[in-house]
């Protein structure tokens, strides 16, 4: 396991101080500019959030599952764009630190600067751009770098072990471990590549890893940070956020944070 | 910028699949290992002898190559030019399709894949697809937009005569673009058994430069036929429609090096190259058509297959560099073209093609006594019922 020897961001530092005090970590997923949304992200940091993140709804999400996709197109319909989210943001009085996921031409479009730039005047902390891999990544991470915005990087079950160093090296903030071959969304179980690639990573780096992609309910998160430092949670709250409003997101979030207060004692 | 230089760029587009600032490889960390993995299949096939003959005898014996030229006497004379015809539209299935998903079924099952995804617009992919899987014995599903299941409903049966699996997308504009989204996020979930055959000259490196190079036989076999047939000339024009544009790219290959102006014509509703802004969509960056903070915006055409915001990488660089030009022409010009033809020359293109012709036709004036090449891609049966709805009696 290697160790950085660099300065860590406020998300890095704030993650690695939840760790050090035995914290598991709890990361929920919002699409911004749905309706209710910036309620949602307060009624998740009061209910145990230790960061929130926030989806710029784009026009041809990849990544996402069904959920997520309604949720982004809701959005568009109602007018959400980038400048609107981080307008809105601005007025988010929340203690823990805002990240923002978008794809790579909300971020290409606007200028690799000029974004970096806008993510820091609205208090966001760090991006995850899920189709920027590493490869492709040098123009945005050394903006990004400049203004101090953690780029959160992404490690997929595919990856051979070679690669892995060379992803958490270049990962701020924590390292994204997509649980399971797929999109976004709700499974009925926990994939097994969850806990696998928790275990790859957590054996290469000690930058926060956390588990994303299809983990979707409480039971799940607690399973997944039995190895993992914490853990993303987005169809399953987006879905109650559209359902049942921010008010569920906030239950959904004290309930996750229940589950994985409360470590599962393996048998021996 | 030479032509020669040109060439070498697009036959060489390196470890990080640029050509020029265009193309590289913006896909999800998951499909990373894929995209490498595929690269280096590819290259490996195509430097096997054993491969390449393979390809080949499947060319000629199952699709039909080579396509022959047909020159439009009928036409020629009535525009004033000389007009010759590549009749990618005689191969079997009905376009230029066939050349590229042979090539990448064949390549498929080299790498030990049981299963093929493709998307389609006008359903020729689809259609190709589903032959090829159907011929070396693979499982086959094919994502189509909802609006375009809806209007090219005998080619959305032909793939299921053919044993295919057809799924209608309903998210988004319900078209082209929407139906590579869902093929992806499918390719995400199956990447370690599913190759995805990719329809046009798009998506992340090496499917541009590796489909070009399966359809590269179009421009191959054209320039020599077009010196054999015109005293060993090379023509003045080569033309053909462009939607992600791999017809183009088939055919502009055999050419980049020769004294010949080439034109890809987009249509206007879907002007990629002609109105759009460099952007990231599909794995790819190129043209795009995007509003200012870059949503993709909706292709609006005739014809499903040109239904499509965003173009090849290779076409931008050729615009970029100015090797290639890409005029647009109307929905209106289309139909006018797409009659012409037929009635010409007893010919029905796609209408895909029918934009060659417009944009042919109303160029005319400017390029009297001049040698055009035109790829005629596809055939037009597919689009028959659509424009028995759009002509209804005016035809007479």
């Amino acid at each position: 396991m290697s160790s950085p020897n660099r300065d860590f961001g406020v998300l890095e530092t704030h993650l690695r101080n939840s760790r050090s005090s035995s914290r598991k970590i709890l990361v929920p997923y919002i699409t911004g500019g749905l309706t209710g949304w910036i309620d949602a992200i307060r009624s998740a940091a009061a209910n145990g959030a230790d960061a929130v993140e926030i989806g710029i709804p784009f026009s041809d999400p990849v990544m996402d599952g069904p959920v997520i996709q309604q949720a982004s197109e809701k959005a568009l319909r109602d007018g959400a764009t980038p400048t609107s989210i981080f307008h809105e943001l601005r007025s988010v009085d929340v203690r823990i630190p805002l990240i923002v996921m978008c794809y790579y031409n909300t971020v290409f479009r606007a200028g690799h600067e000029r974004f970096a730039n806008n993510l820091l005047d609205a208090g966001v902390v760090a991006a995850i751009i899920p189709d920027l891999p590493l490869e492709e990544s040098s123009e945005w991470c050394a903006a990004a770098d400049k203004t101090g915005i953690e780029t959160i990087m992404l490690a997929a079950p595919t990856a051979p072990d070679a690669r892995l160093p060379r992803v958490v090296a270049r990962a701020r903030g924590f390292v994204y471990a997509v649980g399971l071959l797929g999109v976004t969304g709700e499974r009925s179980e926990l994939a097994t590549t969850a806990i696998s690639m928790a275990t790859r990573l957590k054996s290469v780096t000690d930058v926060p890893v956390l588990v994303g992609v299809g983990v979707s309910n409480a039971a799940q998160a607690q399973q997944a940070c039995a190895v993992a430092d914490g853990v993303i949670q987005g169809a399953s709250v987006v879905r109650r956020l559209l359902d049942n409003g921010p008010d569920a997101v906030g239950k959904y979030v004290a309930e996750v944070r229940s589950a994985i207060d409360q470590p599962i004692v393996v048998a021996r | 910028m030479t032509s020669k230089s040109i060439l070498r760029e697009l036959l060489t587009p390196g470890a990080d699949g640029r050509f020029g600032e265009f193309g590289g490889r913006f896909v999800p960390e998951t499909l990373v290992p894929a995209c490498e993995e595929l690269e280096q299949a590819f290259n490996s096939a195509w430097s096997d002898s054993i491969f390449r003959t393979e390809l080949n005898d499947l060319l000629r014996e199952y699709a039909g190559r080579p396509s022959i030229l047909t020159e439009c006497h009928n036409l020629g004379a009535q525009l004033g030019i000389r007009l010759i015809l590549k009749r990618e539209d005689l191969n079997h299935t009905g376009s230029h399709k066939i050349n590229s998903v042979l090539g990448q079924a064949l390549l498929a099952k080299r790498m030990g894949k049981k299963r093929i995804i493709a998307e389609t617009g006008a359903g020729q992919h689809g259609v190709a697809s589903a032959t090829a899987a159907a011929l070396l014995g693979l499982e086959c599903k094919v994502y189509m937009g909802a609006v375009d299941v809806e209007r090219q409903s005998l080619n959305v049966f032909r793939m299921k005569l053919l044993g295919s699996e057809v799924e209608a997308v309903n998210s988004g504009s319900r078209t082209l673009k929407d139906a590579v989204n869902e093929a992806m996020r499918d390719w995400v979930a199956t990447v370690e058994s599913s190759y995805y055959a990719i329809g046009s000259v798009m998506g992340p490196h090496p499917y541009p430069y590796m489909v070009r190079q399966f359809q590269s036989v179009i421009g191959q076999e054209a320039r020599q036929q077009f010196k054999a047939m015109c005293n060993g000339d090379d023509p003045d024009l080569v033309v053909a429609c462009v939607g992600g544009g791999s017809n183009a790219m088939g055919i502009f290959s055999g050419f980049i090096d020769a004294d010949t102006r080439l034109i890809g014509v987009e249509p206007a509703g879907g002007a990629a190259v002609g109105r759009g802004v460099p952007g990231v969509v599909h794995g790819m960056k190129s043209y795009l058509m995007q509003d200012e903070h870059g949503q993709v915006q909706e292709a609006h055409s005739i014809s499903a297959g040109l239904d499509y915001p965003g173009v090849g990488p290779e076409h931008s660089y050729l615009s970029s560099v100015g090797r290639a030009e890409y005029p647009s022409v109307t929905d209106d010009e289309v139909i006018a073209g797409f009659v012409l033809l037929a009635r010409s020359e007893g010919i029905i293109p796609a209408l895909e093609c029918a934009h060659a012709v417009a944009w042919i036709t109303k160029e005319a004036p400017k390029i009297q006594g001049q040698t055009v090449l035109m790829n005629l891609s596809g055939r037009g049966d597919k689009d028959v019922a659509q424009m028995m709805t759009i002509l209804g009696d005016s035809l007479g």
